[in-house]
């Protein structure tokens, strides 16, 4: 683990010797990991790793057996369950794209930006409630401010990934987990995605599952990678192509 | 003029009598019943002491029947023929019936016959002789059985007959009661001794029927304590008591027993539903009907071999199977296949179907129970100590759902198709991506499913009526077994039947049937909400996709 | 044009839930009219009984609506609903009971029958306020509400889902129906509540009466279905909705999914508790056998076949299923099993989004016909 370059900059997420263990099988084995703010974190791994089960831990779906998750250096976040810790600023997308497509683009947005989430401000919303701007501002940098009242169903399976992001953006979460966002996209929709999540970086963090390496390698952050449920290695991807573990772990399966 | 006739006849029946009474103890030369009973009517009170005593040396059915009868005041005689015969009094008259064959002979207005009269003291003498000879009868049963009556009678002046008896007896049953017996009566002696010897007796012999005899010598005690009193006043107050706890610590291996009873049907009637909801994520809400056709097929073989009762469960067995299996697969190929990924629907599809089985069974059959008969075999109790006894019934579908578990085990884990299943239940498209037909298995698993029930259906016709609503009683039960113990592990089946069996049972005594089983519901339901997979779900992701 | 129109209008759903509306109207003035104004030996005249018996029919659609609520847009499968009709049914009951007074068999002005004939000497605490038509209201809304908290707390909380909720919610309604079948509960024990004389002092064999608990039927279900509908177009109807197709992303959306669950299930819990306590005087009886697991299970079928997810599907479901069974169980009650048991198979096979949606895609069909003709 290669602390260093991380020591002058504060942690916006540090997942500290985290163990997951289902009955004997662990999933995750003493993982450690740190992002810092306004980044990108690629991580990678073979089938199996934990990829899915560190982004459950983080987002509070499994609760770790050992180890703690610390959240802007102060909150320990294996005290709250998933929808607190959207609260307090962290959003997952799915590997499959989850928007409602039955819902046109405009709504799904909708839901995604409005503050008030409790069942008595949900009864009595009222539109002008909203942060039209925002909305607004979300469509333009997701590419689908022309479709917006589309509906979601309609959309290119690399729209839809669009789409989950920019309701990603409208919860204005500090930190951003994708969970392989470019599964099944095009090269033109990988590229295009590419941009938009080096875009956005600029003022969130993201914590990107890939297996895309090409995807990875266009990304230009660091890329930890993950086996057996704990960081193998650290680095660039350039630094990575050349580790003799990596390249064991990813060929000799 | 004298009346020689009269004299006459006095004479001859004291020779007679004399004669008699020389042969008392003469066992080789049996008298004959018919002779006896001739004398009866005229005899006077001491000669019929004289007759009582050689009917009671005959030792025959007959004979205690007479005495007994004689005891009781049905012992009549024809006037006409001095025929001495059982006289029942009705509303319309005397019922006569004849001694030696038992035949109703008619029936006459009571100035046709004579009832052959007793004083007390021949009424005491008739009762000891009759006791006398039932304890040295032949069968042992009669023994038994009069060594109980004497048990329950006050009649410490029998007690040297039993002293008697007990000396020549040889069986251990009976010995064992008449030794009871014995210690009973000891009680009602003014003998300090014996009273000691039937308190250590009864020490060593709990027996609930003991109880209330003791309390009452207790009782009688109180009006007369001394400090001679003291000792076995506090001697019968310890037997009592050790009584009690035994009654109390049988009564807890009962309960326990009932448990595991109760545990080996819920088992055996969940098993299947355990398996096809583990392989195919389904709840089949017709499982209960599965059920019902295995204990009408019971029924049904009885009625197609009426002289092969005994076997009948063995027969019923591979039928009850087959035909639940093959309704089974017919459903899954049916119905279920179509709404594969769709638990929702399928619970519901198969629901309906349940209502078509059930009323199929009540138009074909009829809509009130069918009677199945218990073989010999299976019924009767099997006594480990008066307080308990447990019925072989229960005990054989105990160790037959352990039977059905192992197999259940074996199928599963040795054999080609078992091992597909467990494959399929774990992680369903790898199965098929290594070329497992998982349409195939499906019906296989949903036919073992059903198969399952069926035979749980044969267990149960011996325990509970076969009707159409057979079923319906019991799938809410299964479901709380599977949900309960955890799906996909046979395991969990059996510890959440047997821990619901016994927990019920356990619970019945303190809040009734059915509060317990409202207890039980909520527990589980409440259960559900700390492990929602129950006890020994399988663990990890796949079998979760699976779902 | 205007015909093509009204096809692409009839499928999008506002039209049909005003037509829905119109012929709810429709039926709460016509019934009365035919009841008290056509003469008795004319085809179309109604009799009381019919009054009544097309009241329950419309008590049972809001059973029906009720469980579309939560089953339809919620997608939680309660097999437990009967249980909530049948304590709202109760409720009624009870108040009921208590008009009753002198006029009983035993004449004891405070004391049901039954429980004279139990020889209890007071009332039981649990029936304390139920002289009070107001307090019998309330608790009617209440009591199925409160179960359906704490249920329903318990359950979503523990994220007791799918086929395992619904499992539980029969284990719930099969262990009230234990309950309520013991005589010493105090509720009537197996013969239930009946022998009801009148309602607010109006006798229950009026006509009148019988018309005035009808137009409430009418009343009660149009009103639930409004409201429903305004639910399911609020945001907070969207987000319930989407907690159907998305759970995950609609929690990570950062909603507390538990609490709309919650909510949706205690408002469809108390629906179908007013929904039973319109039944009751309609019906004259409540019994325990109302809890029986096959009457809710039966609820799903009518939701099942009318389309799921459309309100007004539900109703007409409900009311098309209880017609048939009314007419079944008169002239073949053998049959009336078979047919239900068949209609559970059918439906969920052939027709998973019931007669609604076959009549949507009737609909479609025609309208592609005549664009195709415009062509």
């Amino acid at each position: 683990m290669n602390n260093s370059q991380f020591n002058t900059r504060r942690s916006i997420l540090y997942v500290d010797g985290v163990t997951v263990d289902f009955d004997g099988f662990k999933a995750l084995n003493g993982l450690s990991f740190i992002a810092v703010p306004n980044t990108i974190q690629a991580i990678v791994g073979p089938n199996g790793a934990g990829k899915t089960t560190f982004m459950d831990v983080v987002t509070g779906r499994t609760r770790p057996t050992q180890g703690r998750v610390i959240f802007k250096e102060s909150i320990d976040l294996s005290r709250y369950d998933e929808t607190a810790i959207v609260g307090l600023g962290i959003a997952r997308k799915f590997q499959r794209p989850s928007i409602f497509p039955e819902h046109d683009v405009l709504k799904n947005l909708e839901l995604a930006v409005f503050k008030r989430k409790d069942i008595l401000n949900s009864f009595f919303f009222r539109k002008k409630n909203l942060n039209n701007k925002l909305l607004g501002d979300v469509a333009n940098k997701i590419g689908l401010g022309s479709v917006i009242n589309e509906k979601a169903g309609s959309l290119s399976h690399g729209q839809k990934q669009w789409l989950e992001i920019g309701m990603l953006l409208a919860q204005e979460c500090e930190v951003l987990m994708l969970d392989e966002p470019v599964a099944g996209m095009t090269d033109e929709e990988t590229k295009k995605t590419s941009s938009l999540l080096r875009d956005i970086s600029k003022e969130r963090t993201l914590i990107v599952i890939e297996h895309d390496i090409d995807f990875v390698d266009s990304l230009k952050c660091p890329v930890t990678v993950l086996n057996e449920g704990s960081v193998l290695a650290v680095g660039s991807m350039k630094e990575l192509k050349k580790n003799k573990s990596v390249i064991d772990v990813y060929l000799g399966r | 003029m004298l009346n020689i006739g009269e004299d006459m006849n006095k004479f001859a029946k004291l020779l007679v009598i004399i004669f008699m009474f020389l042969n008392i103890n003469n066992d080789s030369f049996a008298q004959n019943i018919d002779e006896l009973l001739a004398a009866l009517p005229s005899a006077k009170f001491s000669e019929k002491e004289v007759l009582v005593s050689k009917l009671g040396d005959l030792k025959t059915e007959t004979s205690i029947k007479v005495l007994k009868s004689l005891e009781k005041g049905t012992l009549y005689f024809l006037r006409s023929s001095k025929k001495v015969i059982y006289a029942d009094k009705t509303e319309e008259g005397y019922i006569l019936t004849d001694i030696l064959t038992s035949e109703i002979i008619g029936k006459v207005k009571k100035k046709k016959i004579k009832r052959i009269s007793l004083n007390n003291k021949l009424r005491k003498f008739t009762r000891t002789i009759i006791a006398k000879s039932s304890l040295l009868s032949q069968k042992p049963h009669i023994r038994i059985h009069s060594a109980k009556v004497i048990f329950g009678s006050r009649s410490v002046e029998l007690l040297p007959i039993i002293n008697e008896a007990l000396k020549k007896e040889t069986n251990d049953k009976v010995k064992k009661q008449i030794e009871m017996t014995q210690a009973r009566l000891w009680l009602l002696t003014e003998d300090k001794k014996l009273q000691e010897q039937s308190l250590d007796y009864f020490s060593n012999n709990t027996d609930p029927k003991v109880q209330s005899v003791i309390n009452e010598f207790i009782q009688n005690l109180d009006t007369e304590k001394n400090d001679s009193n003291l000792l076995i006043y506090n001697k019968a107050i310890s037997v009592v008591k050790k009584i009690e706890s035994d009654i109390k610590f049988f009564k807890l291996i009962e309960n326990l027993f009932f448990g595991l009873s109760l545990g080996s049907i819920l088992f055996l009637a969940s098993v299947g539903l355990a398996i096809t909801f583990g392989v195919m994520g389904v709840i089949n809400l017709a499982h209960g009907e599965m059920i019902m056709i295995g204990a009408y097929t019971t029924y049904v073989t009885q009625l197609a071999f009426p002289n092969l009762i005994e076997y009948s469960l063995m027969i019923s067995l591979p039928f009850a199977f087959i035909v639940a299996g093959l309704v089974g697969i017919i459903i899954e190929r049916g119905v279920i296949r179509y709404l594969y990924g769709r638990p929702l629907e399928t619970l519901l599809a198969t629901f309906g179907i349940s209502l078509i089985l059930q009323q199929l069974v009540r138009s074909i059959f009829s809509p009130i129970n069918r009677p199945v008969i218990t073989p010999n075999w299976m019924s009767g109790m099997f006594e480990i100590h008066p307080a308990l006894s447990l019925s072989y019934g229960r005990l054989y579908i105990i160790i037959f759902s352990i039977t059905v578990f192992v197999a259940l085990l074996a199928i599963l884990s040795k054999t080609h198709v078992g091992i597909q299943i467990r494959a399929v239940m774990q992680n369903r498209s790898m199965a098929r991506a290594m070329g497992i037909k998982t349409g195939w298995i499906d019906s296989m698993t949903f036919g073992l499913g059903s198969g399952i029930a069926g035979i749980a259906g044969v267990a149960l016709s011996q325990i509970t009526n076969v009707g159409p609503n057979l079923g319906q009683n019991y799938i809410i039960d299964c479901f709380m077994v599977v949900v309960f113990g955890g799906v996909g592990n046979l395991w969990g089946t059996l510890t959440g039947a047997f821990l619901i069996g016994i927990g019920n049972k356990f619970l019945e005594p303190f809040s009734g049937a059915v509060l317990a089983k409202i207890i039980t519901l909520i527990f589980v339901i409440l259960f559900i909400q700390k492990r929602p997979r129950g006890m020994f779900a399988l663990k990890g992701r796949a079998s979760e996709i699976n779902q | 044009m205007m015909r093509s129109n009204f096809l692409s209008n009839l499928l999008k759903g506002d039209l049909r839930v005003k037509i829905f509306i119109y012929l709810l109207i429709f039926a709460g003035v016509i019934v009365p009219l035919l009841n008290l104004y056509t003469p008795e030996d004319n085809f179309l005249h109604l009799t009381d009984y019919h009054v009544a018996l097309f009241g329950k029919y419309l008590t049972y659609g809001l059973l029906a609506l009720s469980l579309d609520l939560i089953w339809g847009y919620c997608g939680i499968l309660s097999l437990g609903h009967g249980a909530f009709f049948a304590l709202g049914g109760y409720c009624m009951g009870m108040h009921l009971m208590r008009e009753i007074g002198v006029r009983g068999v035993y004449g004891d002005p405070i004391l049901p029958d039954f429980m004279v004939f139990l020889n209890w000497s007071e009332l039981p605490l649990a029936w304390y306020g139920f002289d009070h038509l107001g307090y019998a209201l309330f608790m009617v809304i209440f009591v199925p509400a409160f179960l359906a908290f704490v249920f329903g707390w318990f359950a979503f909380k523990s994220r007791v889902t799918g086929v395992y909720f619904s499992i539980i919610t029969q284990a719930m309604t099969f262990a009230l129906m234990l309950a309520f079948f013991q005589n010493n509960l105090g509720f009537g024990g197996n013969n239930g509540l009946t022998d009801f004389k009148d309602i607010m002092g109006f006798s229950l064999q009026d006509t009148t009466t019988k018309i005035f608990l009808f137009c409430s039927s009418v009343v009660a279900l149009g009103l639930g279905f409004i409201v429903s509908n305004k639910f399911i177009k609020s945001h907070a109807g969207i987000v319930t909705t989407a907690v159907r197709d998305q759970e995950d992303r609609v929690r990570f959306l950062g909603y507390r999914v538990e609490y709309y669950k919650l909510s949706a299930f205690v408002v469809s819990a108390a629906l179908a508790g007013v929904a039973g306590a319109l039944y009751v005087p309609q019906v004259g009886i409540i019994n325990p056998g109302e809890f029986a697991p096959l009457k809710s299970i039966e609820v799903v079928v009518w939701v099942a076949l009318g389309g799921r997810g459309t309100l007004y599907g539900a109703i007409i479901g409900g009311i098309l299923v209880n017609l048939a069974k009314s007419f079944f169980t008169v002239n073949f009650p053998e049959i009336w099993l078979f047919f239900l048991g068949g209609l559970f198979v059918l439906v969920t096979i052939f027709l998973p989004r019931g007669v609604i949606g076959l009549f949507a895609d009737l609909i479609k069909y025609f309208k592609s016909k005549k664009l195709k003709t415009n062509e």
